[in-house]
């Protein structure tokens, strides 16, 4: 793993965190899609999807199914 | 721009204005004059063109009426009052010329000057002194006391201070000087010792200056009107033959001055009285600091070479540029168009910021552009916008002289924001409540006439806690403002946040072994800040610097608009921003996200108005922040970087990581005054201009735009705006503008916030603050009157995340970083001033029982180790921290405080988390290895310039 990949989803871990104050995963995917899309690079994206396909289990489940929702539109 | 901005002197009308409701109408020498009840006869007739001689009295202070050369007649009223602790009345007349008056006047001057030393010819204020312009004005011919009787003239004079000397000799006790480190500075340093013939000036408890509580603001050394205290730069230059009114260039507060010159040297740097931010008041840096603009470190020719290894080679702007550019574009051929970005500087102006990241748009043509706010006060933006709708604080700095509570979160405004600080120190003076949420005990926590209602002295890193524990007292005894959340907020999102915070696991009782501070303290506070009229917040770095750093900001308007805090003067949500553009770098666009104006890339319709106003495409993708292009260069996808103005292998974070990215870069461009510690890793150094040697503007921490003028010629002959265009023209986008004027302009085209701003109408009215255009003509004072930005106010739930920078075993205590009075930011500016006299090295704060249980003996050298580096430092052993808190600055790249710092960062912004560190503290003997590194990096590359004369300019090649 790149120095940026481990980096990555530690922060991406972090945003949500910081978004799951409500039990309801898919308002919570739904912040982190939105965060996740609006403020980083397409490459960083890339990464964390990259691993999302690869290793989706060890992500937390709010950010699989964020990460997921990158996938497609509107954020693809 | 011609002349536009030259200023004559300052006029004096005696006493400070009075904001009185009515008008009253007197006569002063037969001219009628009409003034707000309650102002002096003193100002009246200075309004009326006529100047009664004082001695005591100065605008700047409140009247004290000790020097009796005021004295004037007023019709049927009995004797001689004095014209300054008078006040008119209707009807008053008031005549200030008379035989008697003159007689009586002239007395008082004789018993002066019998006790003052003749030697006008040679003191340092000869032309310059009101006690010479007195004894004209009173035609004072002779003294018939003569001049052998007891007297003062053996006083000795105290030079101690870096910046001034206090000659007690030339003393006349008018006390203004006591009275303006009193009222303006709030330092209460001076005082009057003894009684009649002995009474003296003396300052703590008769120390000299420099061993006194004294923090050289020089409001003392302007207040006094004979040579008594006198700048030593005037002691040794002589007076100014000019002066032009600019801005600051240090902290967030933005004072406007007076910059005095002798041709094209400055000789003194005065707080302009007229200044909207500083009243005329200033601090030790803005004062006097300014020996760094003219140092010899000073490097004015471009330099460049091909490895960090070799010796820097000057030569010519031409040749340079396009070794600069050369380099650039092959490395995009090579690696691709995103492989580069650049920096924008905090402390350069808005016009140089904007061209930057227009030629990182434009020119490099990715969004790979951010700004050192990055690591200060990003998560202030994503939190206000979020929540509020600006990014920007709410409030002009005199909303403060209204508040009835102040709360003080994570700042210490007397130490990073001196002149503001010493503001909200009168307000609290005349009795504001005070809250201070900080782990350390601050200035303002107890000082002289100040003592904070309820000190919260948190664990770091448990602010989040601490905000959610305040808002679940007020929801939960029901001190919320229901009629303003009704009418100015999204209810749905209150209603959700409203039962989030009523959780237990948000109550002080429930936090208070997370956040460390007692509950009761806890609703005292929440009931201080929400029950009185007016409630203000403050805040600075200690909120924005953690890994919850947006979620703190959030949970702070929160705060504000739940008690219906916000809208109005005396309250407010107020970010104190760190260096002098950081607000105006972020308005500018400088981060990857988002165009000038805060507006997303995304955004179509913004997107297409700055394609056809520069004729490009432009990427409609964020690009990498500067964690990220740090992360990236390691990892080799990230190979050119441009950085203006700022230092990031001594600022930032994980310092052992940045310099491993600088180093995997094939092309480091800096653009500097000096040869920082990022340069020593640059290919390309482009010599940057001081403030003192171009046009802008900066804005401030209340989003005062305002005029920065040109008082000397760039010592490289070009500023960084016009290095900037040149440099993006010789990579194929060319920019080009005649004056910053122009700039400006195309600012205002391009941002509905920016307008209606010109520097005609900066000019005209001194200061602008945005938003300026045709809803706010001259500007907006305060944000969000009668609607958010937004709309609605939107209430963000704010859960506590702890930090994943965790004491243990191994690092059981918390590191967290600040500043100091006397110092700012990396101390390129403040290192080459006589300021180092202050603070030589940066220290380690560590509490006696911590000291103690490690055989830590103050003063003694001390390692400090964390996850990230470890670094050493000589010890403080003070009570400032509690008990398992250690504290540093990082001021001196020597210290490698940022060594120990790590990348945890803000989950928002990427924003480090500098404020908390877990680390461990030793006694030891030796510098660290890091430590012994940098001393044989810094010899290397110190001689690496030293030699750079030696060799002869190259030919440009890539």
């Amino acid at each position: 793993m790149t120095v940026q990949t481990d980096k990555l989803l530690r922060m991406a871990e972090q945003i949500t965190a910081n978004m799951a104050y409500t039990d309801d995963t898919e308002v919570v995917a739904e912040k982190i899609a939105d965060h996740l899309y609006r403020f980083w690079d397409p490459r960083m994206l890339a990464s964390l999807k990259a691993y999302n396909k690869e290793q989706a289990e060890s992500l937390s489940p709010a950010l699989a199914a964020a990460v997921q929702r990158l996938e497609r539109a509107p954020y693809s | 721009m011609g002349n536009w901005y030259r200023v004559g002197a300052e006029q004096d009308l005696g006493t400070p204005l009075v904001a009185g409701e009515s008008l009253i109408t007197l006569s002063v020498d037969g001219m009628e004059i009409s003034v707000p009840e309650g102002t002096s006869i003193m100002r009246a007739a200075a309004l009326a063109g006529t100047n009664i001689p004082k001695l005591c009295a100065t605008e700047d202070l409140e009247p004290f009426g000790s020097c009796r050369l005021c004295l004037v007649q007023i019709e049927g009223r009995p004797g001689y009052p004095a014209s300054c602790t008078t006040e008119v009345s209707e009807g008053m007349a008031v005549r200030t010329q008379s035989p008697r008056l003159a007689e009586l006047r002239r007395n008082v001057m004789e018993l002066y000057i019998s006790d003052h030393p003749l030697d006008c010819l040679t003191c340092p204020t000869n032309g310059d002194c009101e006690l010479q312009d007195m004894a004209g004005a009173v035609g004072l011919r002779e003294v018939r006391y003569g001049y052998e009787g007891k007297n003062h003239l053996d006083k000795t004079k105290d030079e101690s201070a870096p910046y001034f000397t206090f000659d007690a000799s030339k003393c006349i006790l008018c006390s203004r000087c006591v009275r303006a480190c009193e009222e303006q500075q709030g330092t209460f340093a001076l005082t009057i010792d003894n009684r009649g013939f002995d009474s003296q000036i003396v300052a703590s408890q008769n120390d000299a200056f420099d061993q006194s509580e004294c923090v050289s603001c020089g409001a003392c050394v302007k207040a006094c009107p004979t040579a008594t205290l006198t700048e030593k730069s005037i002691i040794a230059l002589g007076q100014p033959d000019r002066a032009t009114v600019t801005t600051c260039a240090y902290c967030g507060v933005g004072c406007s001055f007076r910059a005095e010159m002798q041709g094209d040297q400055l000789v003194r740097m005065t707080p302009n009285r007229d200044g909207h931010a500083n009243h005329g008041h200033a601090c030790v840096k803005g004062r006097f600091a300014f020996g760094y603009a003219t140092h010899d470190d000073r490097i004015t020719a471009p330099m460049i070479r091909d490895s960090i290894n070799d010796v820097w080679q000057e030569v010519s702007w031409e040749q340079a540029l396009s070794f600069a550019a050369s380099r650039m574009q092959a490395i995009q051929s090579t690696y691709g168009r995103k492989s580069i970005g650049g920096i924008t500087s905090s402390r350069c102006t808005n016009e140089e910021v904007f061209v930057v990241q227009k030629f990182i748009r434009a020119a490099m043509g990715n969004n790979n552009v951010d700004t050192c706010a990055r690591v200060c006060h990003s998560p202030t933006g994503y939190g206000l916008k979020t929540t509020l709708g600006e990014s920007a604080g709410t409030q002009t700095f005199d909303s403060v002289m209204q508040a009835d509570t102040i709360m003080v979160i994570g700042a210490n405004p007397t130490a990073a924001h001196p002149v503001f600080g010493s503001m909200m120190k009168r307000r609290l003076r005349q009795g504001a409540k005070l809250i201070v949420i900080d782990p350390r005990a601050t200035d303002l926590v107890d000082s002289p006439h100040v003592r904070a209602d309820q000190h919260l002295q948190l664990r770091p890193g448990t602010n989040v806690a601490v905000i959610n524990a305040l808002g679940h007292v007020i929801i939960s005894e029901g001190l919320e403002d229901k009629a303003f959340i009704q009418q100015r907020c999204e209810v749905d999102a209150y209603e959700i946040w409203r039962q989030f915070i009523a959780r237990e696991e948000n109550s002080p009782e429930t936090l208070e072994p997370v956040t460390g501070v007692p509950a009761a303290q806890i609703r005292a506070a929440a009931r201080n800040y929400a029950s009185v009229p007016n409630g203000a917040i403050y805040y600075g770095l200690g909120v924005t610097e953690h890994s919850q750093g947006s979620t703190m900001v959030m949970g702070i308007a929160n705060l504000a608009m739940a008690t219906g805090n916000l809208g109005r003067e005396g309250v407010g949500v107020n970010p104190l921003r760190g260096q002098n553009n950081v607000q105006g770098s972020c308005d500018m666009g400088s981060f990857p996200h988002e165009l000038p104006g805060y507006r997303h890339l995304s955004d179509l319709a913004t997107r297409t108005q700055f394609e056809k106003a520069w004729g490009v495409k432009l990427d409609a993708e964020p690009g990498y922040r500067i964690p990220n292009m740090f992360d990236a260069a390691v990892d080799g996808e990230f190979k050119g970087l441009y950085i203006q103005g700022e230092d990031m292998a001594q600022s930032d974070p994980d310092t052992q990581h940045v310099q491993a990215a600088l180093s995997a870069m094939e092309c480091v461009i800096v653009q500097d005054l000096f040869l920082n510690e990022t340069a020593k890793y640059a290919h390309v150094f482009l010599p940057g201009s001081s403030f003192l040697e171009k046009d802008g503007t900066f804005t401030n921490a209340e989003r005062r735009i305002s005029p920065v003028r040109k008082v000397m010629q760039p010592l490289a002959g070009m500023a960084e705006w016009e290095v900037t265009c040149a440099l993006s023209t010789a990579m194929g986008y060319p920019m080009s503008y005649q004056h910053p004027s122009e700039i400006m302009d195309e600012i205002a085209q391009l941002t509905p916030t920016f307008s209606g701003v010109s520097y005609e109408l900066l000019d005209e009215l001194g200061s602008i603050q945005w938003p300026c255009n045709e809803h706010a003509p001259n500007g907006t004072p305060m944000m969000h009157v009668d609607e958010f930005v937004r709309g609605k106010g939107f209430f963000a739930p704010t859960p506590y995340v702890p930090t994943d920078e965790r004491s243990n075993n191994k690092y059981p205590l918390l590191l967290t970083t600040g500043r100091i009075l006397s110092q700012y930011n990396v101390g390129a500016q403040t290192r080459r001033t006589e300021n180092m006299a202050f603070h030589a090295e940066d220290v380690l704060e560590i509490h006696p029982s911590d000291a103690e249980v490690r055989g830590i003996t103050d003063g003694a050298w001390v390692g400090i180790k964390s996850r990230a580096g470890e670094t050493v430092l000589r010890a403080d052993i003070t009570t400032r921290v509690q008990a398992g808190v250690v504290y540093t600055t990082f001021h001196h790249p020597e210290s490698g405080a940022n060594v120990v710092t790590t990348d945890n960062s803000d989950w928002a912004t990427n924003c480090p988390e500098y404020k908390v560190t877990a680390v461990q503290a030793y006694p030891v003997s030796n510098p660290s290895e890091w430590q012994e590194m940098f001393s044989k990096f810094h010899a290397e590359q110190g001689n690496f310039l030293d030699q750079r004369k030696r060799k002869k300019p190259v030919t440009t090649q890539s």
